[in-house]
Formats: C-alpha cells, sequence, structure tokens
C-alpha cells in the first residue's frame, strides 16, 4: 500500500509541474505590459523600471518561469495587486471555508445521491423509481447558481428558515450545501441503481436469495458493498466539478471563500491572487484524487495495488 | 498477380467495414427512435433551434428597448413572462437571448471537439513518445478542477461571450481528445488499415478516411453530453459576469441582472433559468439515448 501511495505521489509530480506551467503561461497572455499593470495606472516609468527588475519580468521566460516554480516551493505566491497583501495568506483564511462548503456538499451528494440510488433500485421501474429518477434527471439539469437563487427566494425570503447569505453558522451553510450537493447526488443516485440492478442480476446473489437470507440482508450486505465500488471513483469524480462549482455558489449566497477570491479578482485584474487562487484549487484537487484513487483500492480488494 | 489479389481482398475488407458501418447505422436509427427519452430530448433540442430562427418573428417586443414607465411588471397577457428593472420584455429577451446561449453552446463544443479529434487521432495512431506527450498535457488540464481552468483563461483574454466560448472549448479538449485516442488504437489494429496500409495509402488518408468515419460513435454521443455542460458553464460564466455583458440577452447575464431583484421581481431570474433547465435537460435526455442506441454494451 505504502508502495503504491509512493508510486503515485511520484506519477503526481509532472501534473503538479504541468499545472504550474500552464497557470503561468496563461498569465503570460494578460495583454499589455505585467510590470505597468503591476505598478498599476500613474506609477513613474522609473516605478515601473523598478518593478520589472525586481520581479526579473526583464529576463527570458524559461528563466520567469523557474523563479515562479522556486518561490513556490518557498511559499511565496506573489503579492495581491490591491492590498499588497501576500496572496498565500489571503488564500490560507479562503479555503478553509470553501473546504467546509465542499465537505458538507459532498457529504449531500453521497448520502442523498445513495438512498435515492437504493429507493430507485429496490423496487426498478416501479412508481417510487421513475420518480426518484426524474427528480435526478432534473437535478443534473438545472444550472447550480439558478437553483441556488430558487432555494434562497423560498427558504430565506418567502418562508425566512434559513439566512440569506453569509458564513457565520450551520444555518448558512444549509443551503449552499445543498445547491453544491444537488446535482452531484443526482450522478451519484444514476449511478448506484445502474451499479445496484447490475450486482442483483449476479449469481451469487441468487444464491443467497436460494440459501433464504432476508431480503434486506441481501440489498444491504451483499448487493451495496459491491456496488459502492465503481460509485467510489463517481464522486471522486464529482469532486473536481463540486471545487468549480464552489465559484458559482460563493458567488450566489455572498460567501467569502476561495471559488469568490477568483471571481473577484478577475473583475478587478488582481493577476497574482487569480493565479495563486487556480493553482491552489487545482493542487487540492489532485491530492483528492489521489485519496480517492487509494481508496477505491482499499475498497477493491481484486485490485492489485502495484 | 499478387498485387492484384491484395488489391481485392482489400478492397473486400473494405467493402464489408462499410456494410457493417451501413448496418450499425440503420440499428441506431431504430434504437434512438425506439428510445422515449431520446425523442423527448431531440424533440426539446428541435424546438430551441425553432425558436432561435423564429425568434424576431415570435418576439413580440425588441428585445434591447428600454421603456422606463413599464421597469418590473409583473408576468401579464402583455408580457408573457414580466418586463425587467429597464422594462424591457422578458419573454422578447429570453427568444433573442436563445440565439446567443445556444450558439455558445455549439461553438465552443465545436471548438473543443476540432481540437480535441486532431489530438487523440495523432496520439491514438502514432503512439509512443507522441502519445506520452499528448496524454501527459490532457493529464494536466484534467487536473483543473471544473470550469477553473476556464476562469483562467477568461482572466487573461479578458470577459466576453467569444472569450467565453475559447475558454469553455478549451475545457473540453482533453474529455473528446481521450475518447478519440482509446477509439483510434482499437481500429488502427483491425485488418483492413494493415491491408490499406500496404497498397501505399499514406498517414492521412489513413486517420481521416478509414479510422475517423469509424469512431464517429463515440464522439457524437460525447459532443451531445457536452454541449448540456457547455451550455451550463458558459451560462454560469455570464452568471458571474465574465461573459456577455449587458444589454445582451444571454440568459447566464439575464439570471445575473435578476438576482439584484430577486426579492421584489424574482421572475426575472426564475424564467431564463426555466429555459436554460429544460434546455440542458433535452440534450441529457438525448445524449443518454444516444449513447444507448451506439453503445453495442447497452444492448440487451
Amino acid at each position: 500500500m505504502i508502495f503504491f501511495i509512493l508510486k503515485r505521489l511520484m506519477q503526481i509530480v509532472p501534473v503538479i509541474l504541468g499545472v504550474t506551467l500552464v497557470v503561468f503561461l496563461i498569465m503570460q497572455m494578460v495583454p499589455g505590459d505585467s510590470a505597468v499593470i503591476l505598478a498599476g495606472e500613474g506609477a513613474s516609468k522609473e516605478t515601473v523600471e523598478e518593478l520589472r527588475e525586481d520581479l526579473g519580468l526583464n529576463k527570458p521566460l524559461h528563466e520567469q518561469y523557474f523563479s515562479y516554480i522556486g518561490n513556490i516551493f518557498q511559499g511565496d505566491l506573489g503579492h495581491s495587486l490591491k492590498n499588497n497583501q501576500p496572496v498565500l495568506e489571503e488564500i490560507m483564511i479562503r479555503l478553509p471555508i470553501t473546504m467546509e462548503l465542499a465537505f458538507f456538499s459532498i457529504l449531500i451528494t453521497v448520502v442523498l445521491g445513495l438512498i435515492a440510488g437504493i429507493i430507485s433500485a429496490v423496487k426498478p421501474y416501479s412508481f417510487s423509481d421513475i420518480g426518484v429518477m426524474l427528480v435526478a434527471l432534473l437535478g443534473i439539469s438545472l444550472p447550480s447558481f439558478w437553483l441556488g437563487l430558487l432555494l434562497m427566494y423560498i427558504f430565506s425570503i418567502k418562508l425566512q428558515w434559513l439566512p440569506v447569505a453569509g458564513w457565520d453558522s450551520m444555518a448558512h451553510i444549509v443551503l449552499p450545501a445543498i445547491t453544491l450537493g444537488a446535482g452531484g447526488a443526482a450522478i451519484v443516485a444514476r449511478m448506484t441503481r445502474s451499479s445496484m440492478l447490475e450486482v442483483v442480476g449476479q449469481d451469487y446473489i441468487r444464491t443467497a436469495r436460494a440459501k433464504g437470507l432476508k431480503e434486506h440482508v441481501i440489498i444491504y450486505k451483499h448487493a451495496l458493498r459491491n456496488a459502492l465500488i465503481p460509485v467510489i471513483t463517481v464522486v471522486g469524480l464529482q469532486f473536481g466539478g463540486l471545487l468549480g462549482g464552489t465559484v458559482l455558489v460563493e458567488s450566489v449566497f455572498a460567501i467569502n471563500g476561495l471559488g469568490r477570491m477568483i471571481v473577484d479578482s478577475i473583475r478587478t485584474r488582481d493577476i497574482p491572487m487569480v493565479q495563486g487562487g487556480v493553482l491552489v484549487a487545482s493542487l487540492v484537487f489532485v491530492f483528492v484524487n489521489l485519496l480517492v484513487d487509494t481508496l477505491y483500492r482499499v475498497f477493491n480488494k481484486r485490485i492489485d495495488l502495484n | 498477380m499478387t498485387v492484384n489479389t491484395s488489391i481485392v481482398e482489400t478492397a473486400d475488407l473494405m467493402l464489408a467495414r462499410r456494410q457493417v458501418r451501413r448496418e450499425k447505422r440503420k440499428s441506431f436509427y431504430s434504437s434512438i427512435g425506439q428510445n422515449k427519452a431520446a425523442v423527448v430530448g431531440g424533440i426539446i433540442i428541435l424546438l430551441y433551434i425553432s425558436m432561435t430562427l423564429l425568434a424576431p418573428v415570435l418576439a413580440p417586443y425588441d428585445p434591447y428597448t428600454i421603456n422606463l414607465q413599464e421597469k418590473l411588471q409583473s408576468p401579464s397577457f402583455a408580457h408573457w413572462m414580466g418586463t425587467d428593472d429597464k422594462g424591457r420584455d422578458i419573454l422578447s429577451r429570453i427568444l433573442y437571448g436563445s440565439r446567443l446561449s445556444l450558439g455558445v453552446g455549439f461553438s465552443s463544443v465545436f471548438f473543443g471537439a476540432f481540437f480535441g479529434i486532431l489530438l487523440g487521432l495523432i496520439a491514438g495512431y502514432y503512439g509512443k513518445w507522441v502519445d506520452t506527450i499528448i496524454s501527459r498535457s490532457l493529464d494536466v488540464m484534467l487536473a483543473f478542477p471544473g470550469i477553473l481552468l476556464a476562469l483562467a483563461i477568461i482572466s487573461a483574454l479578458g470577459p466576453s461571450l467569444i472569450n467565453v466560448t475559447i475558454a469553455v472549448g478549451v475545457f473540453s479538449i482533453p474529455l473528446f481528445a481521450r475518447i478519440v485516442r482509446g477509439s483510434t488504437m482499437e481500429v488502427k489494429q483491425l485488418e483492413y488499415i494493415d491491408a490499406i496500409r500496404t497498397l501505399g495509402a499514406n498517414d492521412f488518408i489513413i486517420i481521416f478516411r478509414h479510422i475517423f468515419p469509424n469512431i464517429l460513435s463515440p464522439i457524437i454521443v460525447q459532443g451531445s453530453m457536452r454541449l448540456a455542460t457547455a451550455i451550463l458553464s458558459a451560462a454560469g460564466l455570464s452568471f458571474l459576469g465574465l461573459g456577455a455583458q449587458p444589454p445582451s440577452p444571454e440568459w447566464g447575464a439575464m439570471l445575473s441582472s435578476g438576482r439584484d431583484f430577486i426579492f421584489s421581481a424574482p421572475y426575472m431570474a426564475i424564467f431564463p433559468g426555466i429555459m436554460i433547465s429544460i434546455l440542458v435537460l433535452g440534450f441529457n435526455l438525448f445524449g443518454d439515448g444516444l449513447r444507448d442506441a451506439l453503445d453495442p454494451r447497452m444492448k440487451k
């Protein structure tokens, strides 16, 4: 197992370097002179030149990239153009909020998705199955930002059960987590259903039935355990979409997370903040993928770890 | 004599291949016709396409004309979906906006498919180091979660609908490339490709005339599924103010301005959202049906 994890860690090194390269190159595409943008409007020619020298912007591109990588490894993601604060400091304030939102959303995705999928699979082609699958199809098709507004209108404005926006208490988490987790839940429900139906048709389930085992033992002990294996992969894949989705949901509910920071920084053209935010979010995603991959192998013992 | 024989054999193999394609196509049409979800999805898509074409005929008002005397009116006979904060008829704006939302969806998927197919064909056909370089680059692109790569691209290019199309298209490239790469690797091992190569056909002819037509099915399924995601992503980016700019009636942008009036005029946000949802539902239904009809593993 340790060998497998080490091997996967080695494999993600080039991916991480690639991600830094893409982020670096994209930011090179920003039109205009970076030194002028960084110095701000109205800066004197001397200030611009000084800054160019300081940041090494007059060096060749590959040298700039290597110093960018060196800075990242030292935890230096640059400074915000808006308030000159270190980018990493700002990200460390925002990231826990986004991770908390992501955690509760994935909880909703898994719990809601599994329950819906099992309800569907236990009695396939029944009214409950068709009903659940129709809701799941709707769940996949609704734009998260619209669902968020709709939930906000119903539960915060009309019924006044939950707060409209912000991130101070558990009550604040409910609507954004449902908004972000709903789409994933719909996908997990569909996956659980098809995976369960496939497993239920297998010989060993027929044997379990022939042995006279109770239906709930067959479903929960034999079928579900095996049906869960592909579902884990789907949940892992959902995490990427979910992390990207925080950008929209944080904007709808005015949550000061990483996603909102990136969008606000794009609007104010605070390039180092965008660069740092996208980089950190991608790194989190790469490591979560590694975690999911490891979990998948722990659950599915048939796969050779090496 | 041997040359003649091999030409005849190759021609036979190619005819057989063509026959297989024809039969597959026939069975595809019949299975998609029997798939209720695909038919419903197809009808929804056709209705939306008609809407884009007939917008000038169907729209009761000009979508851009500001009429402050009629601002924020609830849905009525005069304005079926009400009016926005500038007094513009929401129904007319939605009808015209369909051109933008569908247009961005189709263009970005076309963009992603074009480059993705090209990269996938090259990686799958040539293999070795060419494949390694392309595949590792695709891994890097897939390491960006959700729309974050699109956000990074827009931050460099600047907010506009065209840049959203490019950004959403770019993040579709690896998905197309992966599928095409896998299918190309399967097809290039088939006997008829060897036969054609023996006859002296060059790589370009083999890739585009003999491999590409045989791997269209997974590309079409992926394209249909991607359209749903592309429309959602583009609307999302416009909602964030990074895509279509006012006074454009793009649905995501309409939703964005509707958000400010969610307390007093919720219909401003509700109708564009319903339009996006139904369209995405249509593509999802159609994509599911297409996959069932084209994927041999789904056939019982």
